[in-house]
């Protein structure tokens, strides 16, 4: 992406001129409404962005050309460097997650890497992963503290249920969406095209988990704390208006990596791994542990289980 | 041509009037105007500036969006006797009430476009171009439904006055098919709208089969307060002749949807409270508070006492029979309803989250400026057809035929 910055400063300057004289003239209307959230891009990117197709239409060059522009869009919103990609699922492979809650104590390590791998919102503060602080006995989610902030954790008496996207294998928020923005990718992670999402919100209705987050405003991040490697179902900078939800670190566990919170995670209490390969530790638990699921009792079929020791 | 000269003719009679007309015209322009440059500048900030969040991620807007889809499927109280049952007092109101519909959904519609965090995207939704999600998305069969009683309700009474404007026989054969299919159509929106809400386990409060045949009574109650309302200050003020009986049956089929909705709203009730779960949890948000959280406690309360009375009040012959008190119990109960099927509906479906978050939602003056435009745009186009309709009901706008020299 190191390309000579300069003559493209001078050729966005070109297109805010263009932009600013077309306006002028009426076309305006169109350009600023195709204005991303992110904004101060050139006209031709606006129009690009304001046709852009579903990513299931689009063909190879064209999500290409649409990767190409992303980053562009990232150096004039973020001016960082990032790199998106569209990397594909790999075969045979399902991805799923289980987590000993025994072991968790509560530290939110999960939660603040995956801020930052996924390129989330500082102010607006959106988190994909919600760690509950529940009491001893008692698994009622209504009595859960999700602002519990002690000096220390984990606090006597307590113990924590981490919360994130499912991945339902049957989707409730899929079958919602008007607009086909959101589905099921064949390695199992629910995923939402940002670009397609016309933010009605219908799915984070749908959602048993309260797992989709909505930007209600600009999703801003401090430049020097992006994360530059992106993939465009997953951490790429997203618009303001449109749904986002953990998708399981797309970008890093479709090249073999661990999703951040496991990785993050200081106890080993978060397993993932490829359910269709039996010797993966996810199966090893799920044949071994005495595991159990968030309200299946719904029907979702969470690719998302819970054990404890 | 004579279409092109029946459309001019009418767009002209929306915009000629006495001075009072023009003035209601503009107080309702001045008040969409508002919203407009409100609604500028939620585009501009993003939905940060309402009171939404995350745990209440609907509010004012799809409160208001479901109530007006009841206001517009009431419309076909009137189309069944009128057409069905040939009542010709009924026939003579049937297109205001057409035009109600049509303002209502409107209004619906827009509630809709407002509350979108991209209506620069609209378009995804159009097929073919865009990707529908039909039929499995309850929200693309909401749009379906909608796009096609506004449609319907505005072609019939378009078909219907142009022969009148021409002051010949409309053929019925050719428009009763497109009238039965109204009528069901009708039904299906608010059926639909009320799916919308039903179809999510994820939310308790909702995930109820009581929801639709609910939403239709409380549509069957709040449609005929406005119709009734409406009907009256139209003849006030145009002379256009309403009879009495149109107002009696009207009444007399609210006090028996009001019955039946608040039959629903004590079953609902005594379903959750009897034996009082975990899904529970919002209707007693709702009605008592949770946590020390109640800012719809004192809204519902209300609304019921609203609608306690007005049902009082029609189930007595003499009250209903006497316009004043009729005019009370409208009003009562229209706010009423309101309040119940709107707010009260929507947001305790968010309290508590999912995952028990107890999170209180207040709209802001954003979304109160922006609804308020809607509303005065929504009268504002009643207003126009209204106005249209009733000067070709009358005969004062005709097509000019030529008069055959023999027939004289």
């Amino acid at each position: 992406m190191a390309k000579d910055s300069r003559s493209k400063e001078t050729q966005n300057k070109f297109d805010m001129a263009r932009r600013n004289f077309l306006r002028g003239i009426g076309v305006g209307a169109a350009v600023s409404m195709a204005q991303p959230a992110w904004g101060g891009q050139t006209f031709g990117d606006a129009f690009d962005d304001f046709f852009q197709k579903h990513y299931k239409k689009m063909t190879a060059d064209e999500m290409q050309e649409t990767l190409l522009r992303i980053e562009r869009k990232a150096k004039i919103r973020y001016d960082a460097d990032i790199s998106c990609s569209n990397t594909p699922p790999q075969e045979n492979v399902v991805f799923g997650y289980a987590i000993n809650i025994s072991r968790c104590q509560g530290y939110r390590d999960c939660v603040q890497a995956c801020v930052e791998e996924n390129n989330l919102g500082r102010d607006s503060q959106v988190q994909y992963i919600r760690v509950l602080q529940m009491d001893q006995g008692d698994s009622n989610l209504e009595h859960s503290d999700h602002y519990y902030d002690p000096e220390e954790v984990p606090v006597a008496g307590k113990y924590y249920l981490p919360v994130q996207c499912m991945q339902c294998d049957d989707p409730p928020c899929v079958k919602a969406c008007p607009v086909e923005a959101t589905w099921m990718e064949p390695d199992g992670i629910v995923v939402v095209d940002y670009d397609w999402c016309i933010g009605c919100r219908y799915c984070m209705t749908a959602c048993p988990y309260w797992a989709r987050h909505f930007n209600w405003t600009e999703p801003e991040i401090p430049t020097d704390e992006i994360n530059p490697d992106t993939h465009y179902l997953g951490n790429r900078p997203r618009p303001r208006g449109v749904v986002e939800k953990c998708h399981f670190c797309i970008q890093r566990t479709r090249k073999g990596r661990q999703p951040a919170c496991m990785e993050a995670c200081p106890t080993g209490a978060r397993i993932f791994g490829n359910l269709l390969d039996p010797d993966s530790e996810i199966r090893y638990v799920l044949e071994n542990k005495q595991v159990f699921r968030l309200k299946e009792d719904l029907g979702t079929e969470p690719k998302f289980w819970y054990f404890s020791d | 041509m004579a279409i092109l000269r029946f459309i001019l003719d009418g767009l002209r009679e929306m915009f000629r009037g006495s001075r009072n007309y023009w003035l209601w015209l503009m107080v309702l322009t001045v008040v969409v105007a508002y919203g407009a440059t409100r609604y500028a500048q939620q585009v501009m900030n993003g939905l940060v500036v309402t009171g939404m969040s995350d745990q209440v991620s609907w509010g004012f807007y799809i409160a208001n969006f479901a109530f007006l889809v009841g206001i517009a499927a009431a419309a076909v109280l009137l189309v069944i006797p009128a057409y069905i049952f040939h009542r010709k007092d009924i026939k003579e109101v049937v297109l205001v009430g057409e035009g109600m519909a049509v303002a209502a959904v409107t209004m619906a519609i827009l509630f809709v476009v407002v509350d979108l965090g991209r209506p620069d995207r609209l378009w995804h939704m159009i097929p073919f171009i865009g990707r529908f999600n039909w039929p499995m998305s309850l929200l693309a069969w909401d749009v379906l439904v909608l796009s096609g009683y506004l449609v319907l309700n505005l072609a019939i009474p378009f078909y219907l006055l142009y022969y009148r404007y021409r002051g010949k026989e409309a053929n019925f054969r050719l428009y009763f098919p497109f009238v039965v299919l109204a009528m069901f159509w009708a039904i299906s929106i608010h059926t639909v709208t009320a799916f919308l809400f039903s179809a999510n386990p994820a939310r308790p409060f909702w995930h109820t089969s009581l929801l639709g045949p609910r939403f239709i009574a409380s549509a069957f109650a709040s449609g005929p307060a406005l119709i009734i309302i409406t009907l009256q200050v139209i003849h006030k003020v145009t002379q256009y002749n309403v009879s009495k009986s149109v107002i009696d049956t009207l009444a007399l089929i609210m006090a028996i949807a009001m019955q039946i909705n608040l039959f629903f709203v004590g079953a609902e009730l005594f379903t959750d409270f009897y034996n009082e779960g975990a899904h529970a949890a919002s209707i007693h948000y709702l009605f008592l508070g949770l946590d020390g959280f109640n800012s719809l406690q004192p809204w519902i309360w209300f609304a019921l006492t609203l609608n306690v009375i007005a049902v009082v009040i029609l189930m007595i012959n003499p009250l209903r029979t006497n316009t004043l008190y009729l005019n009370i119990a409208c009003v009562l109960a229209f706010v009423g309803i309101w309040i119940e099927k709107g707010m009260g509906l929507v947001v305790p479906g968010f309290v508590p989250t999912p995952l028990g978050e107890i999170f209180e939602y207040v709209p802001t003056s954003v979304e109160l400026s922006v609804a308020a435009g809607i509303w005065a745009f929504g009268i504002l186009i009643f207003t126009l057809l209204a106005k249209a309709v009733i000067a070709i009901e009358r005969g004062e706008l005709r097509y000019p035929e030529k008069v055959s020299p023999y027939s004289l």
